[in-house]
């Protein structure tokens, strides 16, 4: 049924006649209107500034409104190293944002902790507190890898239903739109990860020999 | 029957608001009806940057500006007036000279004042 109902539509385009769905016309406003939180947190937000500006010009997609508050944003790029102490912060600028909300990880900091990976103040990737839809390495990458990651992240909302069992997740009422932030213990964040967008490695299948 | 000379103006007026009001309007019954609206404690909490906000809004703050208005007019503004003050001095009426000193010893009252409540020295 689908597919047929794809091939008449590629039919009735060779006939100079265009159908779209409600569907296809929402996620097409949608994903050329991404509003960007302004919000940097190292030298990665270097690369996100160049990106915005002239010659890589990210308004090319519909993304140049770098909003400063989060309740008008629809973007989070978390462009740099996420120390502990700021972790708090990021994850409840996320709660603050309308939905539906997307973020990016950009950079090696912001998706595992980079080469400050064993510092004992750097969070190993943003992924432990919040959904992260598109995860860029590099370090920094390059503004051109920032629009790969943002043409990645148009591609996912206009792939995402309006209906059905398969709907986006902002659609779905009893899906949380908050998640817990994390506080400061003694000795690291409580908790280290949120279980329900960091689950745990699955068991290694083999044994460490004591 | 002649037409009212203002029924332009009305009509367009009508067409102005409306144009206006319309998109406020469907915007509202998007919002109503279509938006997802998932509200929770962090996204309907003040905006602070992701802090959270200590305390109340509604706080009385003693600003203490007045002090910083008078030292202002005392060293500032009539620094002003005394510079075209000594240019013209030769040339001055009396009227307007008694004026000047009044002028001078109403600012001077107020360095003695200040002086007096401490403003003069380093805090």
């Amino acid at each position: 049924m689908e597919q047929e109902l794809k091939d008449l539509k590629v039919e009735l385009q060779k006939q100079g006649i265009f159908t779209t769905t409600l569907e296809e016309i929402y996620n097409w406003g949608r994903k050329n209107s991404v509003w960007p939180l302004t919000f940097g947190l190292a030298c990665c937000a270097i690369e996100m500034i160049a990106t915005s500006m002239a010659r890589y010009d990210i308004a090319r997609f519909g993304a140049e409104v770098f909003r400063p508050s989060p309740r008008q944003a629809d973007l989070m790029i978390v462009a740099g190293t996420v120390t502990k102490k700021m972790a708090p912060q990021v994850v409840r600028l996320y709660n603050q944002m309308p939905e539906p909300k997307y973020v990016i990880a950009m950079g090696a900091c912001a998706i595992s902790g980079g080469p400050f990976r064993d510092g004992y103040n750097v969070l190993k990737g943003i992924d432990r507190y919040v959904p992260v839809d598109v995860h860029i390495p590099g370090c920094p990458p390059r503004p051109e890898a920032l629009l790969h990651a943002f043409i990645t992240l148009q591609k996912k909302i206009d792939a995402q239903q309006l209906r059905g069992e398969g709907r986006a997740h902002h659609l779905k009422a009893d899906t949380p739109s908050e998640y817990p932030v994390p506080d400061f213990g003694s000795h690291d964040l409580e908790p280290t990860h949120n279980d329900e967008v960091f689950p745990p490695k699955p068991e290694s299948p083999f044994k460490v020999l004591p | 029957m002649p037409e009212h000379p203002w029924r332009t103006v009305i009509a367009l007026l009508i067409g102005a608001v409306a144009f206006g009001i319309t998109p406020l309007a469907l915007a509202r019954v998007w919002a109503r009806y279509f938006s997802p609206q998932k509200p929770g404690p962090d996204k309907n909490a003040i905006y602070e940057c992701g802090l959270e906000s200590k305390g109340d809004a509604w706080i009385q703050f003693d600003s203490a500006y007045y002090l910083y208005a008078i030292i202002f007019l005392i060293f500032d503004v009539e620094a002003v007036f005394l510079l075209p003050f000594a240019v013209a001095f030769t040339g001055l009426t009396m009227g307007a000279a008694i004026a000047m000193l009044v002028f001078l010893l109403l600012l001077v009252e107020g360095l003695i004042w200040a002086w007096q409540k401490g403003l003069l020295t380093w805090a």
